[in-house]
Order: C-alpha cells, then sequence, then structure tokens
C-alpha cells in the first residue's frame, strides 16, 4: 500500500517567483530557461517535471528529448523521488524521443518544414492523448530539451524554428497548457545570432536565468538565478526575482545570497 | 556483489519477497567472470575506460565515462592535444579495446607509429601505484620513505605477484619515449578526412564502428574508443559546412549515448564561428582544452613553481555527468602538463610562488580557456 502523500510543501523560491503556489495551473503561458556552457539550466526542466507529475498536482507532461535518453531522466527523476516508468504508463507523461531527430535530407529544405509539422503533430498528439481518458483537468506542461538541438536538426533554419515556436505558443492557449523551453543563452549572445534571442524574447512570459556567480564556481553555491516575468509578451518587466541555487541529487536549494551558514 | 545486485532487483519487482532475499535461483548469479581489467564500473551504473593518463583519470572522477563525448579545444601554438590522443589510443591498444581514429592527415596511419608503450613495471612502478593516491609533491616524501618500503618489500611481492593474474591494470602509465610496435597498433580502424566532401562518411564510419562492436565479450564489459584528431581543420573538404559539422557532433553524440563506446574529438578553436564555438562546447560531455606555454615567461616563471618543467596547460571545463544533475565542481580546473622522469605524462595541480608585494596579478587563477566573465550579475 502507498503510504498517504506527504503534505504540502511551501514553495521554493523559484515556484514563488513563478506565481505556481500549491499546484493549478500557472499565471503563464511560455518560459525560457537559458543557462550556459559553465552551468547547465538541465534541472530547472527536471524541477518542473517533477512538480508537474507531483500527485498533489494532478498535471501532465509532454516532454521532448533532444539532448537525452529517457533513461537519463529517469534515472535523474528518480533520485527526486518520481518514477517517470511508472507516470508513463499512468498515461501523465508522454516522452517523445528526439535524440536521433534530424530533418535535413539529400532532397532538400522541404524536409525542414515537414519535419516540424510531424513534430507539432506529434505533440498535439500526445496532448489529445492525454485528454482522452480519465482526464480529471489537470493541467499540463510541454517542456523542450533543448532549443539548440532544434536548430541543429533544422540545420540552422531561424525562421522555420521559430515558426514551430509560434505554433507550439499558439497551442499553449489553445489547449490551456504551458511551455517551457530550455536555451542556452551564450550560443545567441554573439552578433550572428542575437536576433533569434530578440525573437525569443518577444514571444515569452517568463525567463529564469542560470548564471555561473561572478566570483566563480564553488562547491556550496551553484550560481546564480535570474526570474524575469514580464507584464506582456515581449513587453516591459513587471517583476525581477534573484536567488541562488545548489543543485543536489535529491533536487535543487535555493536561498537567498548569503543565507547559508 | 553480482547476488547482492540480483537481490535488490527481486526485492523490486515482486511485493512478497523483501529486499532482503538471496537470488540463489536466478540464472546470473553465477561466479563472476575475471572482469576486464579496462573497464571499471562506478555509481549510477557508470562506465569508465581510461584515458590513458592515470592523472587525469583521477581529476574526471573514474576516467571516460562510456558512452560520453570528450571534447578537447586545442592551441594553435602547440600540438598538446596530440599527447592526449595518443595515449588515450594506445590505452585501448593496450586493453585490446577496439580503436576507430580519424585524422586529417593524408596518412594517418604514420600518427599511430607514435604511440607510446606502456612503461614496462619496474620497482619504481610498483612504488610509484602504492603511492597513487598521494599528490605529486610527495614524490620527494616517498624517496625518503623508500628505505622503508624495501623492509617490506619482500612480504608485498609475493602479494603483488599473486595479484597479478587477477588485477591488471585500469590505467597505465605510458613512455613517450618508446613507442609500440607495429603489430600492436595494425588492428586499429583509422579514415583520413581531409579533402573528403561532406561528413556522411564519416559519419557512416562511425556507425559501422559501433555496430561491429561485441557488446560484451564472455559476460565482460567491452569497450571501444573513437579518435578524431583536429575535426574542423582547414584541410577537410567539409570545413566550411558549419551546420553539417555540428550535425555531425549530434549525431555522434547520439549513437554512442547508449554505446559502450567514448568518443575523444579534438578541434582547433580558431577556425569556429564563437556561437558554433558555443554550441560545440554545449554538446560536449566532458569539455577539456590546453595550452601552451611560452618558452621565456618571466612573470610566469616568477609566479609558478616548476614553470620550467612545465609542457603546457590542460584546463578542465565540464565533466560528464552520469545520470546525474548535480554539476562536478573540481577544487582546480587547472593543470599543468609535465614529463615524470622525461618518459610520462603527469598532470599537476599548479602551485603560486611566494607572490611579491607589488604583484597582483596571478595566471593559474585567470580562467584562460574559460567562458567570458560575466559582467552585470545581480548578486547583492
Amino acid at each position: 500500500m502507498n503510504p498517504s502523500p506527504p503534505p504540502p510543501r511551501d514553495p521554493d523560491l523559484l515556484e514563488e517567483a513563478l506565481g505556481l503556489g500549491r499546484g493549478g495551473s500557472p499565471p503563464w503561458r511560455l518560459a525560457f530557461v537559458e543557462d550556459c556552457v559553465e552551468t547547465s539550466g538541465a534541472f530547472v526542466l527536471h524541477h518542473f517535471l517533477k512538480r508537474a507529475l507531483s500527485t498533489e498536482g494532478d498535471g501532465t507532461v509532454v516532454f521532448l528529448g533532444l539532448a537525452q535518453p529517457f533513461s537519463h531522466y529517469d534515472r535523474v527523476l528518480r533520485k527526486m523521488g518520481c518514477n517517470l516508468s511508472v507516470q508513463r504508463n499512468k498515461n501523465k507523461l508522454h516522452f517523445i524521443d528526439l535524440l536521433n531527430l534530424e530533418f535535413l535530407d539529400e532532397k532538400g529544405e522541404n524536409d525542414i518544414e515537414i519535419g516540424f509539422m510531424d513534430l507539432y503533430n506529434r505533440i498535439l498528439r500526445s496532448i489529445e492523448a492525454i485528454r482522452s481518458k480519465d482526464y480529471n483537468g489537470g493541467w499540463t506542461t510541454i517542456i523542450i530539451d533543448d532549443l539548440s538541438h532544434l536548430e541543429i536538426a533544422a540545420h540552422g533554419s531561424a525562421k522555420h524554428v521559430l515558426d514551430f515556436l509560434q505554433y507550439c505558443r499558439s497551442l499553449t492557449s489553445e489547449m490551456d497548457c504551458s511551455l517551457v523551453i530550455l536555451n542556452h543563452e551564450d550560443i545567441h549572445s554573439s552578433d550572428e545570432a542575437l536576433q533569434m534571442l530578440s525573437h525569443l524574447d518577444y514571444i515569452s512570459d517568463i525567463l529564469i536565468k542560470a548564471e555561473t556567480l561572478s566570483t566563480g564556481i564553488a562547491a556550496d553555491v551553484h550560481g546564480q538565478m535570474t526570474v524575469i516575468i514580464k507584464d506582456a509578451p515581449g513587453g516591459l518587466i513587471k517583476k525581477l526575482h534573484s536567488f541562488q541555487f545548489k543543485v543536489k541529487e535529491n533536487g535543487v536549494e535555493f536561498f537567498y545570497p548569503g543565507s547559508r551558514f | 556483489m553480482a547476488t547482492a545486485a540480483d537481490g535488490r532487483l527481486q526485492g523490486a519487482r515482486s511485493a512478497n519477497t523483501s529486499s532482503f532475499s538471496r537470488a540463489r535461483s536466478s540464472p546470473s548469479a553465477v561466479l563472476p567472470s575475471p572482469p576486464n581489467p579496462g573497464v571499471k564500473l562506478g555509481p549510477n551504473g557508470a562506465t569508465f575506460v581510461s584515458s590513458g593518463i592515470p592523472d587525469l583519470d583521477t581529476i574526471l572522477g573514474g576516467g571516460f565515462l562510456l558512452g560520453s563525448l570528450v571534447m578537447v579545444m586545442e592551441d594553435a601554438d602547440a600540438p598538446h592535444h596530440l599527447l592526449l590522443l595518443r595515449n588515450f589510443m594506445s590505452q585501448g591498444v593496450v586493453h585490446r579495446q577496439p580503436v576507430l581514429f580519424a585524422s586529417p592527415l593524408r596518412d594517418p596511419r604514420a600518427f599511430l607509429g607514435t604511440l607510446p608503450s606502456p612503461v614496462s613495471s619496474s620497482k619504481e612502478h610498483r612504488q610509484r601505484d602504492t603511492l597513487v593516491d598521494h599528490n605529486q609533491q610527495d614524490q620527494e616524501k616517498g624517496l625518503r620513505i623508500a628505505w622503508q618500503y624495501k623492509k617490506y618489500f619482500g612480504d608485498q611481492q609475493s602479494s603483488q605477484n599473486h595479484n597479478r593474474d587477477v588485477k591488471q591494470e585500469f590505467s597505465n602509465d605510458f613512455d613517450l619515449r618508446k613507442t609500440l610496435e607495429r603489430q600492436h597498433v595494425q588492428y586499429i580502424e583509422s579514415m583520413s578526412i581531409q579533402d573528403i566532401p561532406h561528413l556522411t562518411i564519416l559519419r557512416d564510419r562511425c556507425s559501422n564502428f559501433l555496430s561491429g562492436l561485441p557488446r560484451s565479450d564472455g559476460g565482460n564489459l567491452s569497450a571501444g574508443r573513437i579518435a578524431i584528431q583536429s575535426l574542423c581543420a582547414p584541410q577537410c573538404g567539409y570545413a566550411e559546412m558549419d551546420w553539417d559539422l555540428v550535425a555531425f557532433i549530434r549525431f555522434l553524440r547520439s549513437i554512442i549515448r547508449s554505446s559502450n563506446v567514448v568518443a575523444v574529438v579534438t578541434f582547433p578553436t580558431s577556425f569556429l564561428l564563437p556561437a558554433f564555438l558555443k554550441r560545440w562546447q554545449h554538446l560536449a560531455d566532458t569539455l577539456l582544452s590546453v595550452r601552451a606555454i611560452p618558452d621565456e615567461d618571466k612573470d610566469m616563471a616568477k609566479l609558478l613553481t616548476g614553470y620550467q618543467d612545465m609542457l603546457g596547460l590542460l584546463h578542465v571545463h565540464k565533466v560528464a555527468q552520469n545520470n546525474s544533475q548535480v554539476p562536478t565542481v573540481l577544487e582546480a580546473s587547472t593543470f599543468s602538463l609535465k614529463l615524470q622522469k622525461r618518459r610520462s605524462l603527469v598532470l599537476e595541480r599548479l602551485n603560486q610562488a611566494p607572490v611579491e608585494a607589488s604583484s597582483g596579478t596571478s595566471y593559474s587563477t585567470s580562467g584562460t580557456c574559460s567562458g567570458p566573465s560575466k559582467g552585470s550579475s545581480l548578486d547583492f
């Protein structure tokens, strides 16, 4: 017999910043998680994944795994107390394995368009499959890990990638779900790629940045997190939160600078 | 070890048996065959092979993770990445692991003739083994207690001879002055990537290499090694195809992910656009860079001890994480490459010489090969 579910815990700093509270739907549609080579932001996706699949939330997830195989996420989340295989069997998690995703053929450019359309349809079908049976109104989160792999699969065609993102964004309003995408900010911060960043900024509601501390890498504080909430997609900054984090096997700790020790 | 693992599995599957049940009836609970010395098991189901440089294995927490992609950023001023590649391949030869070597040289086999052979085990080698946990600075301490070691030598030798059959070394010291004989390196697959028009040729070769690997030979874990030298070098026909190159790396990463192969790819960073350099760095599981040390740098000589003996610097940017989200935080990430006894490669932590009152900057702590320093951060 399963033990009685643990009492809902207080939201951590990230959840507070995102207005997530105790389960229920988030007040935003599209969140970008940004990281860099020195500090990986994948842990934020794991955090979202765990939260969405927790028993209190009753949420569901469509996960596009472009960067790692399913076994990786399975192992990581298991240490955080969430069994992805079980959730997959319960139809709460749809994992789309895209480790080998490639669009471009010798045929030419059209394959990218068709490729993205196929991908979009797969996401749509997953959401419909989630909604079909035993649906109890829980919130669906689409998580993409990560955007740079989509760009590589699209052979650098920013236009196609942005179109795809626009479609996904409209999907969030049609199907009442939210979208979380991991993006490597340092790839786009060079001159030739800055345009992409501004496009991404235009369509997003929330930006979660994971950066290294200016003082360098430390064992106790792995980095600094900044959460930027806009009043409208691409609009002005409504609120800004800043705190630090330490990643552990069983989760992440968020805290204000100087509040440890 | 095998029975304990089986016991745990049994417990997880059936609700009735406790997790402490003995897997006596399990068909796989046979006596484990002598483990393959070239492959080491680690936590979380990780399997390691040695990089060919024992110090590097220690720094990386075991060695190169099978299924991971190791990328080495070259320095245009010095070919230190070749040292890493040579030792990596030699280690594969010593353990009879299949090796695929791709190089922009017209004739890669010429490079294979320069692979170092392992240091022949001798008294001093065994002595080094017993001191393997100590820092290189303790070498002097080792010499001081050598006379004590000889006292126990008689007892230790018999036990070591006994262990010699069972415990071969996971990681060898290689003598850079001696090369492996031709017959040993004959089996290494090699291909030239000079002037190849596009990367599908390299892709197919890598796929074939992987499919040709034995999954496990006789119950032991087997491993394979792919070594690619200077992937984006300008003499390769595909060098202009930025997106094809990064797509190849993504492809390589995806095919080795669920395999028992580790791939080491070196590349000259100066031939990549900054955005693509970042893409390559993100795709790497383990990211290293080698740097040349200028010959006569008086400032550096003042700042670091042992400067004259240094060949170059090795910086560890990223360490592969196996099924974990926790980043590896190293105490030190920049090391000096040195030749010990003028023959084997060692990595040492940098030691600052006593700083005079006037000088302020320090080379050893500047992250020379790391990312750009952040300007505006919001930490209060």
